[in-house]
């Protein structure tokens, strides 16, 4: 893994007003990896995919997307350079239908042919979606919407595919289902950021973590070292 | 996965299992009943009853005794009607509760009149109620007593309102097609009667512009502003059979028999229908005749200005309460380009200042969108509502004065030539609805090309969710400053034409009501819907000015609509479809199936 990271912030903070909410914050993400931000409650991980996205400018440090400086530049240049975002919560728009929130998802993107071709990609990922492509999205359940909030984002064809808490709300088997689903986008050659809570199944997937605390980041390393660190079970494996 | 309270294919209960009909509440009835009560002594205390009884609707009865009557009418088929029916429970029949219902509430309704009847006879409450006038209770024709004494007339508002009530209920033993015809009668009575000196100029409008011999109908139906009682029946059965011969079951809609025709046969319907309504709307003016085509005129304007306010409040969903402004600016580059006494002193003509215009409102809307961008709902609404006062008081003050005449405002605006030698301006009305429809049109035009585009895309997901329509590409600062900028041009275009017809703009045309008027008519017709804009423009504006009684309660009217629509029809008379599905059928099902589950 010493090729040129695809996304990466150096020592990155940021504030709200006067508080400080990210400290410091340093990871790289290789080209075609999973990687996975832990941490507790409030401790930054919404924040630090806002400032990789660009809602939040940071004070100090860079945000290097694709070997090129991006903080400070607005959003939708982001989204259009290949960053996509699956929020929190999902946030579909839930008064349009399923096909409009893909057609949302891909926005900025004029090629037709090729939009085509991504939405075939998109049914194959969730064959249930076909069905459900004229209906509200506000009628669909938690785990259709997932599904849904995913699609979404791949219809912008992103470089990297950042993801808040996907397990967030979701019953068990459905948390599985999820996490299974990032696997395969991955394997289609998508880089994927994914920020839990559930550290367990989060590293279940991924290449490699980082944790955050507080807004700093107080452990990195492969998943399997990250398994095995035996601060991270006592704190967030649910080990005593 | 069930994780979620989404019934959208819950099983309806097949038979079995069936929760017993809800049928029609007495407490309903009576707290409607009440309410009733208090709104039928409201409009005779406030004195429309007596303004109201100046014109009479059918044969002799006036419009002020008509607007208390129907009160019990409408209560009456409120209170007799059952609950919706409710996913798993079973469905009401018919019978005597839903008249039963009805007569309790219309009586309740009456015993809190006849408490007011009895109240103005014992004491002189005009001295805290000035508009309490004797004409109710006391003197000829005694409008609230029909024309008795005390003692008969309480009898009698008993009776009638009840009888009313029970007539009002039992309106739901009729199937549905058949009480919807019922409605629809009474509708065109009232219409029609109300309507009357609109439709018997029409009628001689066609026959002087077309030759056709429709005059003498209206003498056979109106006979001193009233319908005759025999025309009053025809026009029930008309309007009744109307709304049953267009809803006749099997009957294919228009539209899909047309979509089945061969496609040169469907361009031929398309066309010919196209310049049937171009030539109808052309002929319009020689047929309403001067008054009414200036009413049209006024309507016009503010469409003119709904639509581009529908633009930013329903396709972009900002909420901007300062709109006259742009209306005020539009206004006053016309006025200053156009009259030869500004203090320009071009004296331009209409055209030439137009490309101005448009440039000003856009500049304004710039001006205001700028600071607002990262503002939403209420605050943004409070900031433009500053910002629409700042517009006038600019244009009001002495530092201005130079420019805009301050309170003295600009007179001599131009008039709008159509051709060499010929003027459009205030006095020929007639001429002047074909550049009103001109704006209109194009400004519906762009409305429509506008919601189907990728900037109304990106309106309709900023509506929704902001962050995430940032996050889908949008670009939000663009968005909100296009749909400024657009809703700021058709209002100064509205301006403009304001400007034009008037003559003059003074700085008191400009107060933040009109905002809110133009607020109230895309609400009441349908926020975010075309057709619903324009419904909403002609009747709120036009009708008041055709019915000049109405004008002094305009705003309580608009109040009682607004409060009225929120309640019922919150998406407004001709709804966008989107809109609809929003503020109902989620709901309900969810409700309906919710309640299921409760009493389970
Ligand atoms: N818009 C905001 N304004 C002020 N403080 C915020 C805002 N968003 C988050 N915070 C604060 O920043 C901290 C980190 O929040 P967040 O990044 O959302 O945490 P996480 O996603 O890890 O739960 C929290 O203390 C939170 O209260
Ligand atoms: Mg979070």
């Amino acid at each position: 893994m010493t090729t040129r990271p695809v996304l990466e912030l150096r020592r990155v903070s940021a504030h709200y007003g006067p508080i400080q909410v990210l400290r410091e914050v340093s990871l790289q993400i290789q080209p075609g990896e999973i990687v996975c931000l832990l941490g507790g409650n409030a401790s930054g991980k919404t924040t630090t995919l806002k400032t990789i996205l660009g809602y939040v400018v940071p004070t100090h440090g860079d945000v290097v997307f694709d070997g090129q400086r991006v903080n400070g530049l607005p959003t939708q240049r982001l989204v259009a350079l290949g960053l996509s975002m699956v929020p929190e919560n999902r946030r579909l728009f839930q008064r349009m239908t399923v096909r409009e929130n893909l057609e949302l998802g891909c926005y900025l993107r004029m090629d037709r042919a090729e939009i085509a071709a991504d939405l075939d990609r998109v049914f194959t990922l969730f064959p249930r979606m076909a069905d459900r492509i004229d209906q509200r999205a506000g009628t669909l359940s938690g785990g259709e919407q997932q599904m849904v909030a995913v699609a979404r984002a791949l219809m912008a064809r992103p470089k990297v595919l950042l993801m808040d808490e996907p397990s967030m709300g979701l019953a068990p088997v459905l948390v599985e289902q999820n996490f299974e689903i990032i696997r395969q986008v991955n394997q289609q050659g998508t880089t994927i950021l994914v920020v839990e809570q559930n550290a367990n199944m989060a590293l279940s997937i991924a290449d490699r973590g980082y944790v955050l605390q507080t807004g700093a980041i107080v452990l990195a390393g492969s998943a399997r070292e990250l398994l095995d660190d035996p601060q991270m079970r006592a704190a967030y494996l649910g080990e005593m | 996965m069930a994780d979620q309270i989404v019934p959208t294919d819950a099983p309806v209960g097949a038979g079995a299992g069936l929760l017993p009909a809800q049928g029609v509440s007495a407490r309903r009835a009576v707290t409607l009943g009440l309410v009733a009560g208090v709104v039928a002594v409201f409009v005779s205390a406030n004195g429309m009853v007596s303004e109201f009884a100046e014109r009479d609707v059918i044969a002799e009865l006036s419009l002020g005794v008509l607007w208390v009557l129907m009160i019990p009418l409408i209560v009456g088929s409120l209170a007799g009607q059952a609950p919706a029916v409710l996913q798993g429970f079973a469905a009401p029949r018919p019978g005597w509760r839903n008249p039963a219902g009805g007569a309790l509430a219309g009586l309740l309704a009456a015993v809190v009149m006849a408490a007011f009847i009895l109240l103005i006879d014992a004491v002189n409450v005009r001295d805290v109620l000035i508009n309490v006038r004797p004409d109710l209770v006391e003197t000829e024709p005694r409008l609230l007593t029909f024309g008795q004494g005390v003692g008969a007339g309480v009898a009698l508002v008993l009776a009638v309102y009840a009888a009313l009530g029970a007539l009002g209920g039992a309106l739901h033993l009729l199937p549905d097609r058949w009480r919807r015809a019922v409605v629809a009668g009474v509708v065109w009575l009232i219409v029609m009667g109300v309507l009357s000196s609109l439709v018997s100029q029409v009628l001689r409008g066609i026959q002087s512009t077309t030759n056709i011999w429709t005059a003498p109908l209206a003498d056979a139906l109106y006979q001193g502003g009233a319908l005759t009682a025999p025309a009053a029946a025809v026009v029930f059965v008309v309007g009744a059979g109307l709304y049953l011969l267009l809803t006749r079951p099997r009957r294919t809609p228009a539209r899909v028999r047309v979509r089945r025709l061969p496609d040169r046969s469907q361009r031929i319907v398309r066309v010919a229908t196209l310049a049937v309504a171009l030539l109808l709307l052309g002929l319009l003016p020689q047929v309403l005749g001067p008054f009414l085509s200036d009413v049209l005129n006024f309507a016009g304007i503010f469409l003119l200005m709904a639509l581009g306010l529908n633009i930013v409040v329903g396709f972009a969903g900002l909420l901007d309460l300062g709109y006259v402004a742009f209306f005020a600016v539009g206004a006053y580059t016309a006025a200053v380009l156009t009259s030869p006494q500004s203090s320009l002193g071009v004296g331009w003509i209409f055209w030439a200042a137009i490309p101005f215009v448009v440039l000003a409102a856009a500049v304004a809307g710039l001006l205001v969108g700028t600071p607002v961008l990262r503002m939403r709902g209420d605050y943004l609404a409070i900031v433009t509502l500053g910002f629409g006062e700042i517009a006038r008081l600019l244009f009001l003050s002495d530092w201005l004065k130079p420019i805009f005449g301050g309170a003295q405002g600009i007179i001599r605006v131009g008039d709008v030539p159509l051709a060499p030698g010929v003027e459009a301006g205030g006095a020929q009305p007639r001429l002047f609805f074909y550049v009103v429809f001109t704006f209109v049109l194009l400004a519906a035009y762009i409305s429509y090309a506008l919601q189907d585009s990728r900037i109304g895309r990106a309106w309709m997901a900023m509506r929704e969710d902001e962050l995430v329509a940032e996050t889908m590409g949008v670009n939000i600062v663009a968005a909100k400053l296009w749909a400024f900028v657009i809703g700021a041009i058709l209002a100064g275009f509205g301006g403009a034409l304001f400007a034009a017809k008037v003559g003059s703009v003074f700085p008191h045309s400009f107060e933040v009501i009109v905002s809110i008027t133009v607020l109230v008519l895309i609400i009441v017709g349908g926020i975010a819907s075309v057709p619903g804009v324009v419904v909403g423009a002609l009747i709120l504006v036009g009708l008041p000015e055709i019915l000049r009684e109405f004008e002094e309660y305009r705003f309580l009217l608009y109040g009682a609509l607004l409060i009225f629509m929120m309640v019922r029809r919150p998406e407004g008379f001709i709804p966008n479809t989107r809109r609809v599905t929003e503020l109902h059928e989620q709901e309900l099902q969810q409700d309906a199936w919710l309640r299921a589950k409760e009493t389970e």
